[in-house]
């Protein structure tokens, strides 16, 4: 029989000891003595920290995994803040029963993706609960970045003007749509992965080597119709987005079609919307562009001065209509 | 994507635009009957498009806002009961009955699932047999085919664990109801979906007895503006009758096949549609054959009648009266996450889409 987690592996004795180290510890590079604390040293004035949890199921899905998603998920919260993510805390809360070989390679897809976006995953926590008290596994990361002190107007778009231009890095929803079709017995194949990666090498690339960058969000639940709202309620000008303009991938408009849902409310993992000065846009797109994340990047809209506070959208037919904010729920648990 | 953007060109649809100004002369009412068509028209900013003249509103065609609070209420009292799962069209799960709504109920531990189909709901009784499964068969002619085909389904299988809670509409009677009631309309956008099954036939007494314009079309913007265009020359030559623009999918018999299936499971029935009261013939029920897969037969479903206590005006926007930002709920204390009528619910909702993109314009 495959070794399955216990409550004894939670129990913070010999058992809890042992996982930690034949599984986190290994994975993660972990070194003796294992101290309450992680001591990190921040060599700037500011830094960013941010949290976040996940519970997506299914837990393995095409393209990652719950365990992937959690460091990738958090270092894009980090990179569009205009930090560069450098440490992780990840907190684990196990169903009593969960195969200790799924926790491996959960573990061990954590340790890559955070080899690939060059972070250190520093502590953690491990809990198991009684079956039935969680749906498998659920994962908790925070994380904290060091801030460039002239990248602090970013996170709350201060410079943002009409005629900036916003550049998203690449098709949004595949994430929502791959997860709905592993989700569902759906009758035909859908031929997607999910998007889940980071962000912060191609983000790093374009603040290098740009000075346009006024805001940048990652599009996560409720896609690019909750980011742009968002980023609407904080700023005094309107947006404008060309539908036509949008690099949806046809699987995604298909399933969209066949559903009925807005292909703009749909949640991504890897992807960001930038919004760029007008006459650093052409720049910020190449650069973006020259990167494996963001070679499909494309202006969608720009900043308007009408409609404070409102997203417009010129739908493909050309006709015009208010974007809201999306309500209600698509599908549980998407991340 | 093939056979959709050919459909959404921009030349095309510019250019039927530009026809339809030359070709309005005057004022024009037409009511689009179906949800799918309101959700198209505001999603493409069909109205935006249209000269100030022509006027389109929406009618009974969404089945989530015309679905009783009382059956609503029933389904949650059958949620509840011991071994029920309740398999359900997402669309549903959030509105409201006279006393909460189906995810209320699931969050206080009813077994209610969303399903895409009827025959989803079927899969999952089959697979389980110790479970009671109950799918809630709401829709117009468009769905009860497939409801139809699934009980067939549960009958040759012997699935003794599957039921259906029946409020199958038809569209016609409804139709011939409002106009009846004495809307002003000068023509209706006819249902897509529903004439792919019923065939243009079932729509011919609308020219015929009130001699109001008919077109039935398609979902894309280029159908859409083709049917206004077709609509507004039969208003101007006085020749009212019913056109088919969609005839990528429909015909004058419809789907006959789909007919059999409906004829063999259903008979027609009154009915009670939300804000329009009882329609005579307007509803389909099991017959006597399959009545050990009514749920409404094989529970005890007991719920206290109460509608719900509001001044939502949703009979009237059904109706084609009223304009949603006529009601004095609209946007205030009716919105899509707290709902006080149907229509603000359903992503086809007249509300909820006047409310997604229009609000504040």
């Amino acid at each position: 029989m495959n070794e399955k987690i216990t409550l004894s592996h939670g129990s913070g004795g010999r058992q809890t000891h042992d996982l930690i180290h034949s599984v986190f510890a290994k994975h993660f590079g972990m070194k003796e003595p294992m101290t309450d604390s992680a001591l990190l040293a921040v060599p700037y004035e500011m830094i960013a920290f941010t949290t976040d949890s996940y519970v997506v199921n299914p837990i393995f899905f095409p393209g990652g995994n719950i365990g992937k998603l959690a460091i990738c998920g958090t270092v894009n919260d980090l990179a569009v803040s205009g930090a560069d993510p450098a440490y992780i805390a990840a907190s684990f809360i196990i169903e009593e029963g969960f195969e200790i070989s799924d926790l491996e390679r959960i573990a061990a897809s954590m340790a890559d993706e955070a080899e690939t976006a060059g972070i250190k995953i520093m502590t953690g926590d491990t809990k198991v609960v009684e079956k039935g008290h969680c749906d498998r596994i659920f994962i908790t990361t925070s994380g904290v970045g060091i801030l460039r002190n002239d990248q602090s107007h970013i996170s709350s778009g201060a410079h943002i003007k009409a005629g900036d231009r916003l550049i998203i890095n690449g098709p949004p929803g595949n994430h929502e749509v791959t997860i709905i079709a592993s989700r569902r017995q759906l009758a035909f194949d859908v031929p997607l992965t999910s998007d889940c990666a980071s962000l912060n090498h191609l983000i790093k690339k374009v603040l290098d080597q740009s000075p346009g960058v006024h805001f940048m969000r990652d599009l996560t639940r409720g896609g690019l119709a909750a980011a742009l709202n968002e980023l609407a309620g904080m700023i005094s000008c309107g947006i404008m987005i060309d539908e036509a303009l949008v690099p949806f991938e046809e699987p995604v408009r298909g399933l969209c079609e066949i559903l009925g849902f807005d292909p703009l409310t749909l949640a991504s993992e890897g992807r960001v919307v930038i919004a760029a000065a007008a006459d650093e846009a052409q720049k910020i797109l190449n650069v973006m562009r020259s990167d494996p994340a963001g070679r499909d990047s494309s202006v969608i809209g720009e900043i308007t001065a009408e409609k404070p506070g409102r997203v417009i959208v010129k739908s493909s037919t050309g006709g015009r209509r208010f974007l809201d904010m999306p309500s209600g729920l698509l599908l549980p648990r998407i991340c | 994507m093939k056979y959709v953007d050919e459909f959404r060109d921009r030349k095309l649809i510019m250019h039927l635009a530009d026809q339809i100004r030359r070709s309005a002369t005057g004022d024009y009412t037409f009511m689009e009957v179906c949800g799918g068509h309101t959700a198209a028209i505001h999603r493409f900013g069909i109205p935006s498009l249209l000269p100030p003249g022509i006027r389109l509103i929406s009618g009974p065609g969404c089945p989530v806002c015309v679905t009783a609070a009382a059956y609503i209420d029933q389904l949650i009292s059958l949620s509840f009961q011991k071994g029920v799962t309740v398999a359900t069209f997402g669309d549903l799960m959030r509105v409201p009955g006279s006393a909460g709504s189906l995810s209320e109920a699931r969050a206080e531990g009813a077994d209610i699932r969303v399903v895409l189909s009827a025959y989803e709901a079927l899969g999952i009784a089959l697979s389980d047999k110790n479970l009671k499964v109950v799918f809630p068969a709401i829709g117009f002619e468009t769905t009860a085919p497939g409801t139809a085909v699934t009980v067939l389904k549960a009958d040759g299988e012997g699935a003794d664990n599957f039921f259906v809670l029946n409020a199958h509409k038809v569209m016609p009677p409804a139709m011939e109801e409002i106009i009846k009631g004495g809307s002003k309309i000068d023509g209706f956008i006819c249902p897509g979906h529903v004439s792919v099954i019923t065939g243009s036939s079932a729509f011919e007494f609308i020219p015929r007895k009130y001699g109001l314009a008919s077109v039935i079309t398609g979902f894309e913007p280029t159908d859409i503006l083709s049917a206004i265009l077709m609509l507004i020359r039969q208003v101007n030559n006085h020749d009212p009758g019913v056109e088919i623009q969609y005839n990528r999918a429909v015909t004058r018999t419809g789907n006959t096949k789909a007919q059999k299936y409906m004829n063999e499971v259903f008979e027609s029935c009154d009915a009670a549609w939300r804000g329009l009261g009882i329609i005579t013939s307007g509803g389909l029920k099991l017959r006597e054959k399959y009545k050990s897969f009514n749920a409404g037969v094989s529970f005890d479903i007991e719920v206290a009648h109460n509608e719900p206590d509001t001044m939502c005006i949703c009979g009237d926007i059904l109706r084609g009266i009223s304009t949603p930002s006529e009601c004095t709920l609209f946007a205030s204390v009716c919105t899509p996450d707290h709902p006080s009528g149907a229509c603000m619910v359903s992503a086809e909702g007249a509300c909820n889409t006047y409310f997604k993109y229009h609000l504040h314009e």
